[in-house]
Formats: structure tokens, sequence, C-alpha cells
């Protein structure tokens, strides 16, 4: 049997950067499509406002969004989008990132934390947030499948008219 | 996974940008002037003076490019973290510098200087002394003084003078230029004219 | 020249309650939400946020709110405020092949890989007033849901003939360069694809439809047909200089059409296809399709076409087209001009003075010689 701190070990041991890159920019994808509402759930996962350092106070912005000609051909600026940012470090010295669209100051800090809280290393509040996550992210893709099948029945179906025989 | 703490930026980015412009504006506008910013409003890398940390977090943005003196490579990633701005491909690029006031190759005379239909183009040049007072004294005359004004920066190479005398003979084009040191700053726009005494 | 105005400080004072007042209506009546505007007016929040350049639709409902629907004002409200925010940087390209399709349509071609996905559209509907919609207590409408989602591959139609060879190719020039930037630096003539294509993004529908219907009324060379225009959502990533990786910021709505034009052929270049590219924010399928009929009218440097009607006039497209600016210019005309117009006055009345006495000198001479 695995114990907690088994798993800790053998995560700080076994684990490739890349995996664990994509892993990051994994659940920062998530967070940031994330509702103001569904990270409720992960309130008690966040420490008391006390214990870590606002390095970034949650900052509305905009980026500017780049397309290509024709889809796929030379760069063009296309416009610009409202994004906020958080930059957060735990006592532990974890620094934590938020960058979203849009203008939710709240959402940026706690998602901000919970990316710190992420790279701490303890399992299993890793593994409890994943599944939380994972439980987003279902959330928003089920929605994109609705969406899609909603699409899906204005699809034309074009028959061809087959002249009889008889 | 633990990170070294970070030197911080500004403790308020509206207000602590808003107050160290002002600062500079009034540097600017009344030439040889010492402005001296509170040591609360921001943090400060240890290898440059707060005055000129202090500058940097105002002026610089994700459209500036900044080039920095060897000396002061080392807060580049404090720079780009709090700013975004990049690092200038060359010194035909940059916008803003940071050198040393003891530094003849780069001097002031090295960086864009603008063009004529957009002398604004040229680059704002911050230098580092060791002190703004207790040198040698110039005399400063021009736009923004009532008759004259003596300031002694230390911590200049020999020939600073005579390279500043060079970049304003150019005005309306020319770098402008901002002395730092400790907490405090002043500011020689392009349009005045400097002359050692004694 | 203006002249400084005193004494109107109470006046203008007064003005902003009243329009906040003109704003709000009749307080019996329910105050209009942000929410009601951003979910139940999304396409007139798509044009607010293209022609502010800006996508944010919570924030585009606020302008078209405090706007009382004053598209354009809105549009204003928007530039303003985008004027306040620190830019972060800029993201990576989008990739509009990884749209989640909601509506996909091509003229060129009936049986596409992926079908013609009609999706939300008010093109089959008959043009007739539904007054039930007068009505409160509206029972929200069900629309059919398939039993499976559309297919993950749709590819574009222009690389449908750009497999066979006969279609123009859109690549990057050489080392991907970074693109102009109009919010930073002044538009100089000519103007580079990337300036163009960025001016088109936020010109305004109107002044862009009616110069698109004027090339296809032979005011330009161009004969269009729609190649694609597909409308869904895309995911936008962004690297942050201080994390030094990708990630992804959300999705946002974009409309995308791209016009396929008749042939071209110099004595080097093979008979191709030509295209013509519109990308916009939202929902925006009319403003998406003439901005791709003009980027291609505006090619004809590029392929040698001469300049004889104003959509092929880079200048009078680009210039013209932001309606901002160009309501900033027309509106100004309220600004007191007194001290000009005195001027012009005082011309006119010299003038017609000298006018008057020249008119009395012939008639003098015409009653002399008849004499």
């Amino acid at each position: 049997m695995i114990t907690s701190a088994d798993a800790t070990i053998a995560s700080s041991h076994h684990e490739k950067p890349a995996e664990h890159l994509d892993e990051r920019k994994w659940w920062m994808g998530v967070l940031s499509r994330a509702a103001t509402h569904d990270l409720y759930a992960l309130n008690s996962f966040i420490p008391p406002k006390d214990s870590y350092r606002l390095i970034k106070k949650p900052e509305i912005g905009t980026v500017m969004v780049e397309a290509r000609a024709g889809g796929a051909g030379r760069r063009f600026n296309f416009g610009e989008a409202t994004v906020t940012r958080c930059v957060v470090q735990l006592m532990s010295g974890e620094l934590g990132f938020s960058y979203a669209l849009g203008r939710d100051k709240g959402k940026s800090e706690q998602a901000a934390v919970i990316d710190a809280v992420l790279q701490s290393g303890d399992a299993y509040v890793k593994n409890t947030i994943f599944s939380i996550l994972k439980t987003i992210e279902k959330k928003h893709l089920a929605a994109k499948n609705l969406q899609s099948r909603k699409a899906a029945a204005t699809k034309v179906n074009f028959f061809t008219l087959v002249r009889g025989d008889g | 996974m633990s990170v070294a703490p970070l030197v911080p930026g500004f403790s308020d980015p509206i207000l602590g940008s808003q107050a160290i412009f002002r600062s500079m504006l009034d540097a600017m506008a009344h030439p040889g002037t010492i402005e001296t910013i509170d040591d609360t409003i921001c943090g400060a890398p240890r290898e440059i003076p707060h005055a000129g940390a202090a500058c940097l977090l105002t002026l610089v943005d994700y459209d500036t490019p900044v080039w920095l003196a060897s000396d002061y490579i080392s807060i580049r990633s404090w720079l780009a973290f709090h700013t975004g701005a990049p690092e200038a491909e060359s010194i035909d690029h940059t916008r803003f510098a940071l050198i040393s006031g003891q530094s003849s190759s780069p001097t002031v005379i090295d960086f864009p200087k603008g063009d004529d239909r957009y002398p604004d183009l040229s680059a704002t040049l911050i230098v580092v002394c060791t002190s703004l007072q207790g040198g040698r004294p110039i005399r400063l005359t021009g736009p923004g003084i009532e008759s004259e004004k003596i300031i002694s920066p230390q911590g200049l190479h020999d020939s600073f003078w005579s390279y500043v005398r060079e970049n304003n003979s150019q005005f309306p084009l020319g770098s402008d230029i901002i002395l730092v040191a400790g907490h405090e700053l002043l500011a020689l726009p392009r349009s005045i004219t400097c002359e050692e005494i004694g | 020249m203006y002249v400084a105005v005193k004494g109107g400080e109470a006046a203008i004072l007064a003005t902003h309650d009243l329009i906040a007042e003109e704003r709000r209506g009749d307080t019996s009546v329910p105050e209009v939400t942000t929410a009601q505007i951003s979910e139940q007016m999304k396409l007139a929040t798509a044009r607010v946020m293209n022609e502010g350049s800006l996508y944010d639709p919570r924030l585009a409902a606020l302008a078209l709110k405090q706007a009382q629907g004053d598209s354009i004002e809105a549009a204003f409200l928007v530039r303003a405020y985008r004027t306040t925010l620190p830019r972060f940087g800029s993201t990576l390209p989008l990739d509009t092949s990884e749209m989640a399709i909601r509506r996909r349509i091509s003229a060129t071609y009936k049986d596409l890989p992926g079908g013609q996905v009609l999706g939300p559209t008010y093109d089959y509907t008959h043009r007739l007033f539904d007054f039930a919609l007068m009505a409160e207590g509206e029972t929200a409408p069900a629309a059919p849901i398939a039993s499976d989602p559309l297919e993950s591959h749709m590819p574009r139609v222009p690389d449908i003939l750009g497999d066979e060879g006969l279609m123009e190719a859109e690549v990057p020039p050489e080392g991907d360069p970074a693109p102009f930037d109009l919010t930073r630096d002044p538009i100089q003539f000519p103007a580079d694809r990337d300036t163009r294509l960025q001016t088109l993004s936020r010109g305004d529908e109107g002044f862009l439809l009616g110069l698109a219907y004027s090339v296809q009324r032979g005011f330009g060379g161009n004969h269009p047909f729609a190649g694609e225009i597909r409308m869904g959502e895309v995911p936008v990533r962004f690297k942050p200089e201080e994390l030094g990786f990708e990630i992804e910021l959300g999705d946002i709505t974009l409309t995308e059409c791209q016009m396929v034009n008749q042939f071209q052929g110099s004595k080097d270049k093979p008979p191709q296809f030509t295209r013509g590219y519109g990308l916009v924010f939202g929902h925006a399928e009319r403003k998406s399709m003439s901005m791709a009929i003009l980027d291609r009218s505006l090619k004809n440097r590029e392929f040698g076409e001469s300049v004889d009607y104003p959509a092929q006039d880079e200048e009078f497209v680009l210039y013209h087209s932001d309606n901002v600016e160009a309501a900033g210019f027309v509106e100004h005309l309220k600004l007191p001009h007194y001290v000009d117009f005195q001027g012009e006055l005082e011309l006119i009345r010299k003038i017609r003075k000298e006018f008057d006495e020249r008119q009395n000198e012939l008639k003098a001479e015409k009653i002399g010689d008849a004499a």
C-alpha cells in the first residue's frame, strides 16, 4: 500500500521535468477557463490571505491577439483582449501565476494561489485538487460537446433523388 | 520546490508610478533640481540605486526595449518580471538605457538620437553616479532655469560633460539624461547648456 | 483655431445629469442589465468589440448600456478604456483550424469534408416580426440536439484548392516576422498586408459593407465566392516573459471568412484563385465578408492591377474606415469655430461689396452706352 509519504518521495524523484510542465500547463488552462463559482470547491485548499504574499496584485491589462492572414500566412495584429494576471508567493517560497481572459480579480488571485499550492509537492493535496479540476474540466467539455451537437443538428444532409425504376 | 524571494517592484503600481513620474517631470522641467525618492515606494535590486530602479519601473514597459550596461545585466529578470520590458537587440534599437557614469564606452552620445520627424524616438539614459553632490561644480543654463543652476554629481568619467555638450549640440535631436545616485535623481534634458566651472 | 469659451461649466455639469436621466428613460420600466445585453444582444456586443478593438463581451455590453445603444459611442468608450490598461504582451498567433465550430458553410463546395453546418443564423428566417417577443415571460426555446458532435476534422476550403495548386498560397514571409502595430506607430503608405488587415478588422462595418458592395457592383475588379465562413471558439495562448512557457488564457469567439476570387495570371505566374481574408471578434459575418472582399481588393499592388476605384485605393479605404476617428473629425465641427466663422463672414462681406460695386459699374456703363 502506497502511503502519501511514499507518494511524495516518488513524485519528487521520478517526475520528469517535461511531464511536470505539461501538467502545469494543463491545470493553468483549466483554472483560466473556470468560472468563479467553479473554484469555490477549492476554497479549503487556499491558505489564509496573510500567509501568502501578493507579488503582483490582481491586475487588469490587455494582450494583443495575433492572427495569421488566410489562417496560416503572415502574422497580423488582430485586436486586444482583456486579461487579468496575478502573481503570489507562498511562505514556503513557491511562486503561483494566473493569467486569464477577462476582468475577474478574485478568480485571478485564487487561481494564482492554487497554482502555487500545486507546486508545493504534497501528493495528497495535489491529487485532491486534480480531481476537482478534472470535474471542472469535464463540465467545460460537456458544455462544448452539447454546443457541437446543437450545431450538428443544423448540419445539412444532402440526399440525391434517385430516379426510380418503376 | 523553493524559490529565492523576489525583489518587489512598486508597492502600489498606480500611485507609485504616478508619484515617480511626477518627480521626473519636475526634474525635467527644472533641470538640475534634485528630486528625492521615498524608500517605501518600490523595491530595488542592490546592484542599482533606488532612484534608478524607480525610474525604470515607471518608464519602461512591454513596448520599450531597454539596454543594460554589463554592470547591471543581473537586474534583467527583475526588470522583465515587473515591467515586461524586452532587452534591446542592440544599442541602436533601445529606448531606455542604464549605464554607469564612469563608463566612457558606451557613453551618452552612442545612443539613438531620434530623427527630424520623430525626435522623441531618441533613447532616454539613466546614468548611475556615486552621489549627486560633492563633486566638481557644473553650471547649467537654459530652458527651465531662471539664470543658472549649479550641480555637482560624483562618479562621472572625465569626458562626460564634453560628451553631454556634444549630445546637446544636436538639439532637437539627442538623448535626455537622468542622473541617479541613492534615492536622488536629477535631469539633464537635451535642451540645456552645461559648463564645467573652475 | 479653437476659442476658449468660458461660462459653460454649470451648463456642462447639468448635461451629465440630463443624459443620465435620458439614458434611464421611464423609471417604471425595469432597468436593462449588462448581463441581458451580453446574453441577448450578442451581435451588437460583437460589433462594439470589433470597432473598439477589444475583446470583452461584458465590457462591450456596459458600453452599449451607457451609450444607449449607439455603437460608435460605445466603441469610443471601449477605446478610451483600453488606453488605461497596461499591455502584457502579444499572444501566439491564433490557429482557427482548432475552432470549436458552431457554424461553417461554403458557397464553393457543396459536400465539403465536415459538411455544411448552418448553425445559429438569421439567413433562413423570413424576416417577419415575431410579435410574441413583445410579450413578457418568453419560454426559453429548445434547439434540437444531435446524438453526435460535429467531426473534429474541418479543413479550410482554400486548403482543399491549395492541394491542387490552384490557390494563391498564404505563407508567412521569411523569418515569420512580428507584425506592424498601428496602436503604436502611425500608418505609412504603401501599407503592407499586416497593416491592412489590422485596420480592416477594426473598421466600421457600414463603411466596409458599402465598399464591398461597390466592388461587387463593378467598382473594382473582383468577383468573389464565399469559400468558407466559420464561427466558433478558438483558444488563446500566451507566453509570459517571467514564466518562460506558453499557457492558455481561455477561448474567444471568432468569425472567419475566406473569399475566393477569380483567376489571376501573369507571364511568370500561373493562373490561380486568389484570396481575401476576414477575421472578426464574436459572430459578425457581414463584417468578416466585407473585410475579406476588401482584403483582396487592396492586394492590387501585389498583383499588378490598376487602381481605378475607391475600394482599390488603400489610402481611401484605410484612412476612412475607423469610425471613432471619423466621428471625431465630423463631430469636432460642434466645437466653437466662432473666430474662423467671423473671418469668413468678414471676407464674404468684403467680396460681396466688391461684387455689388462691380455690378453697379456695369449697369452704369450700359446706361452710358445706351445714351
